[in-house]
């Protein structure tokens, strides 16, 4: 279980502005979570913080009941967390199978490179030996860094908008790719993400903004919350929304 | 004969574990000493200077000619001229470098000047590295200076390499490209303590339909210092592209001064330069996958440097 007791992280600047307000999140294991919520509200600061980009500015992270909170990035990986980037970065002068074997190196099952391609809807012949760099679209790279991650065995699993650059033929393929590492790994899974489809893979949907949770749920009654609520993710209250078929005259 | 310390110095600049297949000429210290040649391709030293001639006779395929130079001793000044005529429609590897071991107090000095005749529709790759090692003060020094001439409708690709121990090298090349010539130039340096590395890189588009691609790559450490320039000429109807990178670490300096001419309308010249520290997002996410600092900033660098 990945539990997080009480997390904030501030950033300094001319006036400190807290990103996350004192978190407090249980992800166990075996489940997968869906993290959500407008733009800004501090959920890709939260994947960061899991993975030990950011370090929070008080709190407790924990995994297992270990304390992981002080650990650098490389020794969280170690203990099994993964984490896909949002904007992955790329490689000049490495290779698509490279980069995948080096995922996989600490990985004591023998992983098939080319169904880890093949996993994220990309050709293994086409892609083995291209390089990661800017040759690449935006969605292959972000098709590539889904297969670093599922290249590992992993306890947590963190994706940050993972279905962003990709068409929605390859959508479903990605869903199934997500339940069949839950199923091989016993990973829990943690996706940031927007879309419907994607939520509805969630054993729980959390909703984050303004550096809160706010809201935390089995998904049926999230979604059920979101439908309601029409269009407006506004933090207040507001008379935009249609569902509540409010008068918008200018 | 070949002893422990000149066979790993092949192995670095020619990947050579035997003595090579083909033609070849292994100069040590400032002298010939072991010979090849082939029905198609001949080797003969210079009557007037130091060095040698390598002819290829016209329609030679699949053939190789290695050149390695090796210095082993201290207080060597060593400068010699080879010439390459790769006659027509041939098809052939030129492996050149040079290795210095300097365990001495005084410099060690290799200048080598090559010029190229690459005849009509002939194929060349030429691969040229540079390495040096040994615990003694003495300087490593390595000028070498290339001339090619690209006849009509023939390739080039060069293959330019200095990763480890040279601790000063001033590299000139100059290419001329006649009609419908192509060229590929990938240069890669690395450079470290307080080493310092210059090269100049000119191409003449001269011909009609030529077209040139430069590739350059450096990481610079420490105290060392980079120094680049490149200029890509356009004379006549033709294109070219020169990309050049390097990382910046450490305490480094690296000087690049790109330029491009055109002096005919239909010339396309396109520079890009960048310089730049490792990215911290690129070794978050190695560091992500598991590896230590030490190790995601070698990965990077090594495949960069590829």
């Amino acid at each position: 279980m990945l539990e997080l007791q009480k997390v904030s992280l501030e950033i300094e600047g001319d006036t400190s502005f807290e990103i996350l307000k004192n978190i407090n999140l249980k992800f166990h294991d075996k489940k997968i979570y869906v993290v959500t919520g407008p733009n800004g509200g501090g959920k890709s600061s939260l994947a960061k913080i899991i993975m030990g980009v950011y370090n929070p500015t008080s709190g407790e992270i924990l995994l297992d009941g270990q304390a992981i909170t002080s650990l650098t990035i490389t020794e969280r990986a170690r203990l099994g967390i993964g984490y896909a980037f949002q904007s992955p970065p790329r490689f000049k002068g490495i290779k698509v199978k490279e980069l995948l074997k080096m995922a996989a190196s600490h990985n004591p099952e023998k992983v098939n490179i080319c169904d880890l391609l093949y996993d994220v809807g990309l050709c293994a012949q086409d892609y083995l030996n291209r390089d990661v760099d800017a040759s690449l679209s935006g969605g292959e790279m972000k098709r590539i860094e889904i297969a670093t991650v599922l290249a590992r065995n992993l306890k947590v699993a963190v994706f940050d908008e993972p279905e962003a650059g990709i068409d929605l033929w390859s959508f479903q393929k990605l869903a199934e790719t997500f339940r069949d590492i839950h199923v091989k790994y016993n990973t829990t899974i943690i996706i940031i993400s927007h879309q419907e489809r994607i939520m509805e893979l969630a054993d729980e949907i959390i909703i984050m903004s303004n550096g809160a949770i706010s809201a935390q749920s089995e998904r049926d009654i999230i979604l059920a919350g979101i439908m309601n609520n029409g269009d407006c993710a506004c933090s207040t209250k507001c008379v935009k929304g249609v569902g509540q078929n409010a008068e918008c005259v200018g | 004969m070949l002893n422990a310390l000149d066979k790993l110095m092949l192995e670095k600049v020619a990947d050579l574990h035997e003595i090579p297949q083909g033609a070849f000429n292994i100069r040590k210290n400032g002298s010939g000493i072991q010979r090849n040649t082939t029905p198609n391709i001949d080797i003969v030293t210079k009557a007037d200077k130091s060095g040698i001639d390598v002819i290829i006779k016209p329609y030679t395929k699949g053939e190789s000619v290695h050149i390695p130079v090796i210095v082993t001793e201290e207080n060597i000044n060593d400068v010699v001229y080879n010439t390459f005529e790769v006659g027509e429609y041939s098809d052939v590897l030129i492996v050149a470098g040079c290795g210095i071991h300097n365990a001495g107090h005084h410099k060690s000095q290799h200048d080598g000047i090559h010029t190229f005749f690459v005849r009509k529709g002939a194929k060349l790759k030429y691969v040229e590295k540079h390495y040096g090692q040994g615990n003694g003060e003495g300087q490593r020094v390595l000028n070498p200076k290339t001339i090619i001439e690209v006849e009509e409708g023939a390739v080039v690709e060069l293959e330019l390499v200095q990763i480890k121990g040279i601790d000063q090298t001033k590299r000139d090349t100059e290419i001329r490209l006649m009609d419908n010539a192509k060229l590929v130039v990938t240069e890669r340096l690395l450079t470290y303590k307080d080493q310092q590395a210059e090269s100049n890189i000119i191409v003449e588009l001269f011909g009609a339909d030529s077209s040139a691609q430069i590739i350059s790559r450096s990481v610079a450490q420490d105290d060392s210092k980079q120094v680049f320039y490149f200029d890509l000429v356009g004379r006549n109807k033709g294109r070219g592209h020169i990309q050049c990178d390097a990382i910046i670490m450490h305490n480094a300096q690296v000087l690049s001064t790109p330029r491009i001419s055109a002096h005919h309308s239909e010339a396309q010249l396109v520079h890009e330069a960048a310089i730049g520290r490792i990215e911290s997002e690129q070794l978050i996410k190695l560091m992500s996958m598991g590896f230590s600092e030490q190790e995601a900033e070698d990965t990077i660098l090594n495949g960069f440097l590829k």
